[in-house]
């Protein structure tokens, strides 16, 4: 959504909720803080024209580089990144929004970080927030029903942490 | 409860009392395409709750991706969708191309077209045989898969491959056609036009076939919508929605020029269904038999552009463009993209960080979104409508699982 104004909008509808943006990206994207980010995408579902009725993917990005020569080269601290596709199905417009977390809860290992779960607002969400609770070791606060749904209950981890290490053994079958 | 006619069999069910009762179907049930397993509860045989578990495929392609160049993880996204190997080829590489801002030539343009059309009606013959196979039908399978065979013919001669195809890459494709396939191509056209006609015979108008699917498993606009389904689902019910008309200049542009009308039904009617046999009155706009049908049309839209595709590619003078580098740098930046795969809208998701490995990679599937709404189809139905609903969905495991 590259329309003027549309920053704006969502900046007076709630104060302090926008916490940065880059337009020029291939992608315009909107940063939400964290705590905002469910009310932000109930009132860009209901509001007036484009209404983003319909989310097309829940993703995280977990930046963090386990190469200490190549981390003390790069600019950003570590974190995890959520990403959020809206898509108006009336308008054909699409908007990015992301929040960025810490990468563990109060930088407790194993503390996941927790955001706002947008299942209540659009029901695609459901089966996304799951994958990337699953994957990427985020919480949603308020899913109704976060549990693990591409890998078995019991596992331990979440695979697309750039810091995950294979286990060697899963219930007596070799993994590596 | 709904109104009931006098030979529902739910009739004698509220007469006898039952328990309910919970029934696993799959992982290794024939009728749930692939590694797919429902846990039903039941009351007798009127279904109360269903709960997809999936995973099963599972091999996190994502993490493999982030290990390799965009060119290394092609054969990867073959096994995505694998009944639609070159749409999923087609996905990554504009995905990729649109994170490198780089734009293919016109005639890999016209060759994209070609073979991704081609493809979805061979993915839409899957849909339609292995549907008949789902409701006990099995002959339409073979009528399907002897069509279908030509095709992977055809895919064979141009890349090697009859599944995994890996032949449409970023910046092009692999090779260029070899001498006399268009000639092939379009002779297998002509063979097989006529021969939609026996399946609508064989499925869409069998009585068995439409009390079996007419008014069965009704998914609304609404709920299409807000569950994310796409492709011929969220077409199913009456949404006018594809992404080779609507989505992003990058992909729709491959289409221009193109003449196509997206199956959808508008008014009451579907595009040139003068032609076609007519609704039953049984079926309700989103139930399984208009799921079933608008793939039934996109056959033949697909047929009609693959034509087109076929005499704009023949009257391209210039080569066809050389796919990048293996290990072409990729730009700092992420970028999405959704296409219009057979399924459903494929989107792919690329962050690159200035090294030729991308930082992330993310497939957002379109049956993922399309098994989640399930439970909410597969409510107060019988259990022997529950594969007529999941069948309908047209889901690939491969995709799904990741």
């Amino acid at each position: 959504m590259k329309g003027p104004g549309f920053l704006e909008s969502i900046e007076a509808a709630f104060p302090g909720a926008v916490v940065g943006s880059q337009l020029e990206a291939l992608d315009p994207w909107i940063e939400i803080a964290p705590a905002r980010i469910a009310e932000v995408c109930q009132w860009l579902k209901s509001r007036g024209e484009p209404r983003f009725d319909s989310l097309q993917c829940v993703t995280a990005v977990d930046w963090l580089e386990t190469d200490p020569k190549k981390a003390a080269k790069v600019s950003w601290q570590p974190h995890l990144e959520m990403v959020y596709h809206l898509w108006s199905t009336s308008a054909r417009a699409t908007l990015v929004l992301k929040v960025k977390l810490p990468r563990w809860s109060g930088d407790v290992a194993g503390h996941l970080p927790e955001i706002p779960s947008v299942a209540g607002v659009w029901r695609t969400a459901d089966w996304h927030e799951r994958e990337v609770y699953d994957l990427s070791g985020v919480s949603f606060s308020g899913h109704p029903d976060l549990r693990r749904i591409l890998c078995p209950e019991d596992w331990v981890g979440y695979p697309l942490r750039k810091d995950y290490e294979m286990p060697t053994e899963y219930h007596g079958i070799r993994c590596r | 409860m709904p109104d009931l006619i006098e030979d529902d069999p739910r009739i004698i069910e509220f007469d006898v009392r039952t328990d309910e009762m919970l029934v696993n179907m799959g992982p290794q049930h024939p009728s749930t395409h692939g590694v797919l397993r429902l846990v039903l509860r039941t009351d007798g045989e009127i279904v109360s709750e269903t709960e997809p578990h999936i995973g099963y495929l599972h091999r996190c392609a994502e993490k493999i991706g982030e290990n390799l160049s965009p060119r290394q993880w092609i054969p990867y996204t073959d096994r995505l969708d694998y009944l639609a190997a070159m749409n999923m080829n087609l996905g990554w590489a504009l995905t990729v191309e649109k994170l490198m801002r780089h734009e293919v030539g016109e005639k890999a343009r016209h060759l994209r077209v070609l073979i991704s059309e081609l493809n979805r009606i061979s993915s839409h013959l899957v849909g339609m045989g292995a549907y008949g196979l789902d409701l006990g039908t099995f002959s339409p399978f073979l009528y399907a898969f002897r069509e279908r065979e030509k095709i992977l013919d055809l895919f064979e001669e141009a890349c090697g491959a009859r599944l995994t195809y890996s032949y449409i890459t970023v910046g092009g494709a692999t090779a260029d056609l070899p001498p006399g396939w268009l000639q092939r191509c379009e002779a297998f056209l002509d063979q097989f036009e006529p021969i939609i006609k026996e399946y609508h015979a064989l499925l869409t108008t069998n009585a068995i076939f439409v009390k079996r699917t007419a008014g069965i498993g009704v998914l609304s606009r609404a709920m299409a919508i807000d569950y994310g389904c796409s492709g011929p689902v969220l077409r199913g019910s009456g949404v006018d929605q594809d992404m080779r008309r609507d989505g992003e200049s990058l992909y729709t542009g491959m289409y221009d020029g193109y003449a196509f009308e997206v199956a959808v039904q508008k008014e009451g009617r579907y595009p040139r269904d003068h032609s076609y046999p007519t609704v039953p009155s049984e079926a309700v706009l989103g139930d399984c038999w208009h799921r079933f049908f608008v793939r039934m049309l996109e056959v033949v839209q697909s047929m009609d552009l693959v034509r087109q595709a076929i005499d704009r590619y023949a009257a391209c003078p210039e080569p066809l463009s050389e796919p990048l580098k293996l290990f072409e740098k990729l730009p700092v930046g992420d970028a999405y993209l959704e296409t219009e795969a057979p399924k459903g809208q494929m989107g792919f998701y690329i962050v690159g960080n200035g090294t030729p490995i991308p930082w992330r990679v993310r497939a957002r599937s379109s049956s993922f979104s399309n098994l989640s709404v399930t439970h909410e189809l597969c409510r107060g139905c019988l259990i022997a409508d529950v594969p007529a609903i999941v069948g309908s969905l047209d889901i690939v495991m491969g995709e799904i699982d990741r």
